[in-house]
């Protein structure tokens, strides 16, 4: 295989890998639009602070990492509960942009809080998925990267389905399509929208551990949960599937250009690189790749 | 005779309803008698629809009590509401417009389904018999309404009068004791309108639904309901049987003024008009 290609491979292999990592969190994205029609800024937040309490829970207390991972997510499902409670549900029928205001606020706070507590120092995540490189032939495969694929894609998968069948999971999609009705039909509203930040605290808190083994913890980790916002459009806001293709796509934009752009344009590229593939894919497809048009009624 | 309301299934009493300056309800008192075709009638912002809205949980009266079969359900939430054994449906159709009709009648057994996320997984037969019941008593409705030939359909598509049928499909999947119906014929053709009269009128008698109706047209109105309330500006102004309430003095000048009313505004209107 020429180098060129090998090189193609190699980037390729990281953004699916990643963009499965972000797919996860803009699953979390998601769920909260879909079901409570709030766009959270602070996803990014929710995902810093679970990275660092499961950083504190094994590198500072020295816990071990299964029970590490069961206090923080019981901690993140806690998290989920609190938000919902106290900052979104006294805002139910305000403006949308009230409520958006109330996730940045969200955002600053689980930021400060985080450095407060940790500083702003980069920390090296411990190790808690394999280091080691797979030889396939002439690729090296970094084993994190895969686990950390299958661990997203499996969460994604796994949510996918419990929207689909379980008893929850249909009265989520009901509270998305109509939210009289569905109370009219018996279902539990609120315990939908609770359950929703829930789920999208989980799996940010789980994208959060696995970025940050990847990339290490630090206070940017937040940044990259932002990326949940552009992968979630471009797979249209209320698609899970939507936002399973566009995390890998993000993630592949990214890593290409860093790998291709990034020298000759001077750095910076991968950044901007998500955002310039948002942008033109709303002027192809206003409501992202698998979003559903809405129609208005007057 | 017994007076009304002792027996009653289902009264609301003294409802007072206040939204800043409008008054929705003022003081208003209905008893509803199980197994019969309450309808209630009155001109438009009468206070019809926050009527319902107060008995299903979406509003909340600032004052009076709703009872059900001797319970108290005053500012129960909707979703309290309807487990209960209350369904309804709604003035301006509120379906799951992207999801099948099979879809929206499967939502309506929500309340029939127990459990949580683990139920189908741990508890699978259990979880088996359950679906199999829901799908039977969904099949049966769909049969009942004749609308096998959509039910695959999205409801979002489809016509107007369809989905008022469907949205009445999803109240008797609930199974209800009591069902309330907010204009179920608004807007309707003629024989989309009989069509409907004769599904409630079936649901009333053959399935013993107690059933609380509000409607515009006063022929069907008329045939159908055994016993009916009128409300005018928030005020329970009659009630009685149809042809109580039709010869009733009160009732003919609500409904003569809302007319002289709207020519007065007409006159006004024309009056105010530049010519050129
Ligand atoms: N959510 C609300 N907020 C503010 N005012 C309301 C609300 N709901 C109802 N009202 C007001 O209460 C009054 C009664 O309205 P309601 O919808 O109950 O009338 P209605 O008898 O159903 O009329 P229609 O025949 O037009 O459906 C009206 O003046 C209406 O504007
Ligand atoms: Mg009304």
């Amino acid at each position: 295989m020429s180098p060129d290609l090998t090189l193609v491979l190699q980037l390729l292999i990281g953004g699916v890998a990643i963009g499965g990592v972000y797919a996860l969190i803009a699953l979390g994205f998601v769920l909260i639009y879909k079901a409570t029609d709030v766009l959270n800024l602070a996803q990014g937040e929710m995902l810093l602070l679970g990275a660092y309490v499961s950083y504190g829970l094994i590198a500072q207390i020295g816990l071990p990492v299964p029970v590490a991972f069961l206090i923080t997510l019981a901690f993140s499902i806690v998290l989920g509960i609190t938000i919902e409670r106290v900052a979104l549900r006294p805002l139910i029928g305000e403006p949308a942009i009230s409520v958006i205001m109330v996730t940045i606020g969200l955002a600053i706070l689980l930021r400060s809080i985080v450095i407060g507590i940790w500083g702003t120092e980069y920390r090296v995540y411990p190790d808690v998925l394999p280091k080691e490189s797979a030889q396939i032939g002439p690729l090296s495969v970094s084993l994190e990267f895969l686990w950390s694929f299958g661990i997203a894609m499996a969460l994604v998968a796994l949510f996918a389905l419990a929207f689909r069948y379980t008893r929850v999971g249909i009265a989520m999609r009901a509270v998305a399509d109509d939210q009289q009705a569905a109370l009219s039909m018996g279902i539990n509203v609120r315990f939908v929208f609770a359950t929703s930040w829930v789920i999208a605290a989980i799996v940010s808190s789980i994208g959060g551990i696995l970025l940050a083994s990847i990339q290490g913890t630090g206070i940017l980790l937040a940044t990259l949960g932002l990326k949940a916002l552009p992968v979630a459009i471009v797979g249209g806001l209320d698609s899970i599937i939507g936002a399973a293709v566009g995390g890998v796509i993000v993630g592949v934009l990214e890593t290409l250009s860093a790998g291709y752009l990034d020298v000759p344009l001077g750095g910076g590229v991968r950044d901007v690189a998500p955002f310039v593939f948002l942008v033109l894919i709303l002027l192809v497809k206003p409501y992202g790749l698998f979003g559903k048009e809405r129609i208005e009624r007057v | 005779m017994l007076a009304r309301g002792m027996s009653a299934q289902f009264s609301a009493a003294d409802l007072h309803l206040r939204f800043g300056g409008v008054v929705a309800l003022a003081g208003v008192s209905i008893d509803v008698e199980r197994g019969e075709i309450f309808a209630i009638i009155g001109p438009n912002g009468a206070g019809k629809t926050s009527l319902l809205n107060a008995v299903s949980g979406l509003y909340r009266p600032q004052r009076g009590r709703i009872t059900l079969e001797g319970r108290d359900i005053t500012g129960l939430a909707p979703y309290r509401v309807a487990k209960l054994g209350v369904a309804r449906s709604f003035q301006n159709i509120e379906l799951f417009a992207g999801m099948s009709v099979l879809d929206n009648l499967m939502l309506g057994r929500h309340v029939h389904m127990r459990g949580g996320v683990l139920d189908g997984a741990v508890y699978w037969g259990r979880a088996r018999a359950e679906e199999v019941r829901n799908r039977e008593v969904v099949e049966d409705i769909i049969d009942f309404l004749e609308i096998e030939h959509i039910r695959k359909h999205v409801v979002g598509t489809l016509p107007y009068g369809l989905q008022k049928r469907v949205e009445l499909g999803r109240a008797l999947a609930v199974e209800p004791r009591l069902l309330l119906l907010d204009e179920p014929m608004a807007g309707m053709n003629l024989e989309e309108k009989e069509d409907m009269a004769r599904f409630v009128l079936d649901i009333n008698e053959e399935r013993g639904v107690t059933v609380v109706l509000i409607e515009h047209d006063m022929g069907v109105v008329m045939d159908i309901s055994s016993h009916v309330a009128v409300l005018d500006f928030g005020k329970k102004i009659a009630q009685g049987t149809p042809d109580e309430v039709r010869a009733d003095p009160n009732v003919i000048k609500a409904y003569l003024g809302e007319e002289s009313e709207a020519i007065r505004a007409a006159e006004r209107a024309i009056a105010a008009e530049p010519v050129a």
